[in-house]
């Protein structure tokens, strides 16, 4: 079946149309690690880190292939320009050298939506994540969330045309015990965070909304500057997961965001053989 | 009743400044006996002045540390406030988020703190922040420092209320006539506050009719 087919909404299915809507299955009978990333460098996916923007050329993060700003203009939407700042607090930085140092040959794209206060507007939020989507991003990092109700409903369409555009949506949850969106979203991945070093161990939640625990305490990241920083908090989990999500869609690019939740599901560390 | 009816009424009835910074000293206190630190503070916003002010402290230093002032976006705790998200920080000296000026401000550099944002709904109230503990934070030491931050959030917001409520009383508009009153009623003792609250009644429905 074409791409260009598969876009058309299709509302029903006509007598004798299932051979139409015929796909491949997409996985073996047993889904390991081996099958999901294997052999993968991330090369050929893009990811897009929504934050304070990157660092360029940190040695700890590499090359950043595009990096973009999401400024408020005094009416109507906020523009999305060409971003030469690099980052003014260092924490995309941190997530963008996580991310790099699980797929190392991933294409990266900052968008900048957070200002040197550390602070940043709903508006511009959405902005930043309404573009990584239209653009394309096979992977989202979000390690950010607003408290802003005004927002949730926006934020929830934009979540929600993502998991159809073939977006991969990697969200944090809040650190305390707060409502904040996107994270809450059943169409995003949603990361908290473990103790345990190993950068590759993640669990799956069987009790949401935070849907995987990944490594989150102690993380050495890269930081402004050129140096390096040791961080707690599931910002730092978040990355690890879209990490894994960049080399598995960089092996298996036609993975829909329910399948690729499925995978990690299938492979997390917690999931035993029946 | 308008919102500043309630609030003046709530202030008469509170008392609200020596039990607000009651409240503060006792929040800063039991967050730093739950996790055994050497000291805690809390800096609370002024969004007017978009400064952080160091409202409570435990402590040899706390004296000299209360109402200092910083602009809001300054080191750790302007971190917390403006990202809305705790913070752990093992070597506070090597963090670039720390603002060394104003460890030398207030004469205490800490090594290592866990710093967590007072929320309500979609408001910061300000930072808590526990300094120097024997050992690291675990997840479960920030949880738990986390719901504290939000019930003593919850307690700060109550009695800022009545707080904003004395200017409305000190003002002697209006409404600060329907606060006196409250006031009065509440303290009469047990014999004459039945009469009182008689005439209230009385007064009730002659307004209502």
């Amino acid at each position: 079946m074409s791409e260009a087919a598969r876009l058309i909404p299709a509302w029903s299915l006509p007598a004798g149309g299932a051979g139409a809507i015929a796909v491949a299955r997409r996985w073996p009978d047993e889904l390991t690690r081996e099958w999901a990333w294997g052999g993968s460098t991330g090369r050929g996916a893009r990811v897009c880190v929504v934050d304070s923007g990157v660092e360029t050329d940190h040695p700890g993060v590499g090359p950043v292939q595009r990096a973009v700003v999401v400024e408020a203009r005094p009416e109507g939407e906020p523009a999305v320009e060409e971003d030469e700042e690099g980052d003014l607090c260092g924490h995309g930085t941190a997530c963008a050298g996580i991310i790099r140092s699980l797929a190392p040959d991933c294409e990266l794209t900052s968008v900048r939506v957070l200002g040197a206060g550390y602070t940043g507007s709903g508006g511009n939020l959405l902005a930043g994540l309404r573009w990584a989507i239209e653009t394309g991003a096979d992977v989202v990092n979000m390690s950010l969330s607003t408290t802003k109700r005004q927002f949730a409903e926006l934020l929830h369409e934009l979540a929600d045309s993502a998991y159809f555009r073939r977006t991969v949506i990697v969200a944090s949850a809040h650190n305390m015990p707060v409502e904040s969106y996107p994270w809450r979203f059943a169409s995003v991945i949603s990361v908290g965070s473990h103790e345990e070093v190993d950068p590759l161990v993640f669990y799956y939640n069987p009790s949401p909304p935070v849907e995987f625990f990944a490594r989150g305490v102690g993380v050495d990241v890269p930081w402004v500057g050129g140096g390096t920083l040791r961080c707690t908090g599931n910002s730092f989990a978040t990355p690890h997961i879209a990490g894994i999500c960049a080399l598995l869609k960089a092996k298996h690019p036609d993975l829909t965001p329910f399948e690729v939740k499925s995978v990690l599901h299938a492979t997390a560390s917690n999931i035993a053989a029946p | 009743m308008s919102d500043d009816v309630h609030a003046a009424v709530a202030a008469a009835l509170v008392g609200s400044r020596e039990r607000y910074r009651a409240l503060l000293s006792s929040i800063a206190e039991v967050a730093r006996a739950i996790f055994a630190a050497k000291a805690s503070s809390i800096l609370l916003l002024d969004q007017e002045e978009d400064e952080l002010v160091f409202e409570a402290a435990t402590g040899e230093e706390a004296p000299r540390l209360v109402g200092m002032r910083f602009p809001a976006g300054t080191g750790i705790a302007g971190w917390v406030v403006g990202t809305r998200q705790p913070l752990v920080v093992e070597d506070v000296a090597a963090d670039p988020r720390h603002a060394h000026e104003v460890a030398q401000a207030t004469g205490y550099a800490p090594k290592g703190l866990m710093a967590v944002p007072l929320l309500v709904d979609e408001r910061v109230l300000g930072v808590l922040e526990v300094l120097d503990r024997q050992t690291t934070f675990s997840l479960a030491e920030m949880e738990l420092l986390g719901l504290f931050a939000n019930q003593a959030a919850i307690a700060l917001d109550l009695m800022q209320r009545a707080r904003e409520a004395e200017a409305i009383l000190a003002g002697g508009g209006e409404l600060a006539a329907v606060a006196r009153l409250a006031a009065a009623v509440d303290a009469l003792g047990e014999e004459r506050r039945p009469q009182a609250l008689e005439l209230l009644r009385a007064i009730d429905a002659v307004l209502r009719s």
